[in-house]
């Protein structure tokens, strides 16, 4: 994990480079994190993995969270490993939700570690996010037909409760 | 006619004399008595079918490592049941066991399994998940496999141990053989208290219960007479 | 068996067709409820398309609405071979996310069950991928050791399978009596059931035939692709997140992580084999350097207390009612840890939004992202090779679906 003034360090030499696209750095708990505009998030990763001295080449997961209710509402995380130095870093990619039907949308970075192709349908699956260039985004985990973004906040948990006679009154 | 009990060394003598075709009169008809069963034809259909399960090599999730991997492993040996011949295709399977969770897209996926299956065959839901899902109330999984397929027997447990998955095995054969195992009803002397026995000798179900049930009762005829469907009733 | 012995001219130009088969979600060789749609050109297969989610548990989603202790048993029912790894996965995040410093003695009995439940998965993938490539005789003598290995959790624990044994802050009850001597035992005893597991197969003919050459990913490829753990050591890379990121008593036990040359199959179940030897001595090591001390960290807060206090000291008690109705709050944010199971990197990543119930919880499953390696694996080999690749890539579908 770069320490705090290492991934300080690191965000200004991403200035450097790819100005205006980091927002904000976070160090919470031993955890180093990079918070990127989404619309920049392919520049970020294609420089942690190329630069020579940073080469975050592995892509150890690629998830994401749904906030409600902060806002914005969505972000998706990059888990980078450096295997030289044995370091972590991540980097966090929010997105609002554009409301109604459609669907936030980022860039795809298959092209740069293709052990994303898997994860983003994943992340489509469940909570809806669009990724633009994704050779093949459908459904993965649930039926191809299911409607709804099951792991968004807002989506019930669903199951049925148990009906025994002593409680048929109350669910008929 | 009576047969009084011979000691083994009588039997072997007498035996022997039957292999050397120097048995004859009341000694061959006391022979041939000690060795004769009657029954019914059923009672050996039935006892024969219930000792040579073929169960379907099905697993789902977690109780698939305890069944049908681990039941049939040397400590806990499927085989002395009569059950060793797992099949891989359901039509030539009898037993279908459901060692797991079924989630919402595999659902059609057994039911057409079990489609598949030949008369007569039976279906074990072992383990918490497939008899009732189990933890797992939500989105994804079939709250019960008794949902969208008849079930016979259910084996509760997370996973069940092997040991619960053969007394399961053993009720089930019970059960084929025709005396079903009453358990706690018998135990309790509770015949007809069942959660589901409507007019059952000693089951009421509530009064709203009962109301709510004719007025769907009423509802569905109505509907089926003004669309114009038979009615089942 | 490569595809170098299709001789092109030889063959007829009805093979040339195309047959998809689906090699459905019931097969007894597919390791779960596995759908592989294949594109057949005689038997050789030209493009493989895994289907997954067939025993998706909406895990997840279940999580946000349980308390933190009440997880534990919803995540160990993912790879529901190697359930302490997703335990120690989930109760490390959570003691990251709160700073909670574990007793010695609770890393090292951790470890002594973590590499149980290493050599117990390896053992179930031994036996099941041996009955899959013809050696049945491997399944009983595979699971007569698993046997052991679940007789050892149950004196412990009380189960067989899913023990919920971790909680955060340590383990939740001290090894009885006994253990250690059965224990130790095992482990010495272990390496010799090996050399008699490598006597069956390693001059078996068909077996050898089976797996060497066949299946061989580059290392570069697999690096890209995301698969890490057995998979990845076979191909010559010694990646392993015990030795990398030191978690648990790993750092104080010594091991050698077993790596192979070519990346073929036969390397993969040579890796493995390997593994359960080594993973025997660490579970020596720890129980000779097993310190004494509680099993769980002291802090009142996140862990239960002894129900021996709750008779005497009303805060206990409070502490208690606190602890099992509502659960431990935790304070906003995040966090992703993960460790080296038998199958590679799990990663648990946990999202706390300052009630007592964690806002997101996510696994990254090495079954899942090893999947996709799956392809190059068995694209170009015949169908009987797809087969042989698909039981050495040990794949466990209640992790990839989760």
């Amino acid at each position: 994990m770069p320490d705090a003034p290492g991934l300080e360090l690191i965000r200004g030499e991403i200035e450097r480079d790819c100005p205006g696209a980091v927002l904000a750095t976070s160090f919470d708990r031993a955890q180093a994190a990079l918070v990127v505009d989404p619309a920049r998030v392919l520049d970020v990763l294609r420089w942690l993995k190329e630069q020579p001295g940073q080469r975050y080449a592995f892509l150890s997961s690629l998830h994401a969270a749904d906030y409600l209710p902060n806002e914005p509402r969505f972000a998706v995380h990059y888990e980078l490993i450096n295997r030289d130095r044995v370091e972590r870093i991540r980097v966090k990619a929010m997105l609002a939700d554009p409301g109604a039907e459609e669907l936030p949308e980022i860039d795809s970075c298959v092209e740069i570690f293709p052990t994303a192709h898997a994860q983003e349908r994943e992340v489509f699956d469940f909570f809806g996010i669009a990724f633009r260039g994704h050779p093949n985004l459908t459904r993965i985990l649930m039926p191809d037909d299911y409607v709804g973004w099951p792991q968004r906040r807002d989506f019930p948990v669903g199951g049925e409760p148990v009906t025994f006679t002593h409680t048929e009154r109350r669910y008929g | 006619m009576e047969v009084e009990r011979r000691s083994l060394r009588e039997k072997q003598l007498a035996a022997r004399d039957m292999l050397r075709g120097d048995l004859e009169g009341e000694d061959l008809e006391r022979y041939v008595e000690e060795r004769v069963v009657t029954t019914t034809f059923e009672k050996v259909q039935n006892w024969a079918r219930a000792n040579s399960i073929f169960p379907l090599t099905f697993g789902l999730a977690c109780c698939a490592i305890e069944a049908p991997i681990s039941i049939v492993t040397a400590r806990y040996d499927l085989a002395r049941f009569g059950a060793e011949a797992l099949r891989a295709s359901p039509r030539q399977a009898d037993l279908i066991i459901l060692s797991g969770r079924v989630s919402i897209k595999m659902a059609p996926v057994v039911r057409r399994l079990y489609d598949q299956m030949l008369e007569p065959k039976w279906v074990m839901a072992m383990g918490a998940c497939s008899s009732s899902a189990g933890m797992f109330s939500n989105y994804a999984v079939v709250q019960g496999a008794d949902k969208f397929m008849p079930v016979d027997i259910y084996v509760p447990g997370c996973p069940p141990r092997p040991e619960a998955v053969l007394y399961g095995f053993t009720k089930l054969q019970r059960k084929i053989m025709g005396n079903p195992d009453q358990s706690w009803r018998r135990r309790y002397d509770a015949y007809g208290t069942e959660e589901w026995a409507r007019g059952g000798p000693r089951s009421e179900p509530s009064p709203e219960a009962a109301e709510a049930y004719s007025a769907a009762k009423r509802s569905v005829e109505r509907l089926r007479e003004e669309t114009g469907e038979p009615s089942l009733a | 068996m490569s595809s170098d012995l299709l001789n092109e001219d030889l063959v007829d130009d009805r093979d040339r067709e195309i047959m998809t088969v689906n090699v459905g979600p019931h097969h007894p060789a597919t390791h779960g409820v596995l759908r592989l749609v294949v594109d057949l050109e005689g038997e050789m297969v030209r493009e493989l398309r895994p289907v997954i989610g067939y025993v998706h548990t909406g895990i997840e989603k279940s999580c946000e609405s349980n308390a933190y202790w009440k997880v534990i048993p919803f995540v160990e029912r993912m790879d529901y071979v190697s359930y302490f790894f997703q335990m120690e996965a989930f109760c490390g995040a959570v003691e990251r996310l709160v700073d909670l410093e574990i007793p010695p003695r609770a890393k090292y009995l951790r470890t002594i069950f973590l590499e149980l439940n290493r050599i117990h998965s390896h053992l179930v993938w031994l036996g099941t991928t041996a009955l899959d490539l013809g050696a049945i005789s491997m399944l009983w003598y595979c699971f007569r050791e698993r046997d052991k290995i679940l007789d050892l959790f149950e004196m412990a624990t009380g189960q067989r399978m899913h023990t919920r044994y971790f909680q955060v802050g340590g383990v939740i009850e001290d090894i009885p009596l006994g253990f250690e001597e059965k224990c130790r035992a095992f482990a010495e005893e272990m390496p010799i059931r090996v050399g008699q597991y490598e006597d069956l197969l390693d001059r078996n003919e068909v077996f050898l035939q089976r797996t060497k050459g066949v299946g061989a990913v580059s290392r570069e490829r697999l690096l890209e692709l995301g698969v890490t753990g057995p998979l990845l050591r076979a191909a010559g890379d010694p990646w392993d997140l015990r030795k990398a990121f030191d978690y648990l008593a790993y750092p104080e036990v010594e091991f050698k992580i077993p790596v192979g040359t070519v990346g073929d199959n036969y390397d993969r179940y040579r890796v493995r084999v390997a593994e359960m030897v080594e993973s025997s001595r660490i579970v020596a090591q720890c129980l000779d350097a097993l310190p004494e001390g509680p099993f769980i960290a002291d802090d009142r807060k996140y862990v239960l207390p002894p129900r021996s206090e709750l008779s005497t000291s009303m805060e206990s008690l409070i502490h208690h009612f606190k602890l099992v109705t509502e659960g431990f709050r935790v304070d906003p944010g995040e966090v992703y840890y993960s460790i080296e199971s038998p199958r590679g990197e799990l990663g648990c990543f946990v999202v706390a939004d300052g009630s007592a119930k964690p806002a997101r919880v996510h696994f990254r499953d090495p079954s899942f992202v090893n999947l996709q390696a799956f392809r190059e694996m068995a694209v170009g080999t015949y169908v009987a090779d797809m087969i042989a690749s698909l039981g050495m890539l040990d794949p466990i579908l209640g992790g990839v679906d989760r």
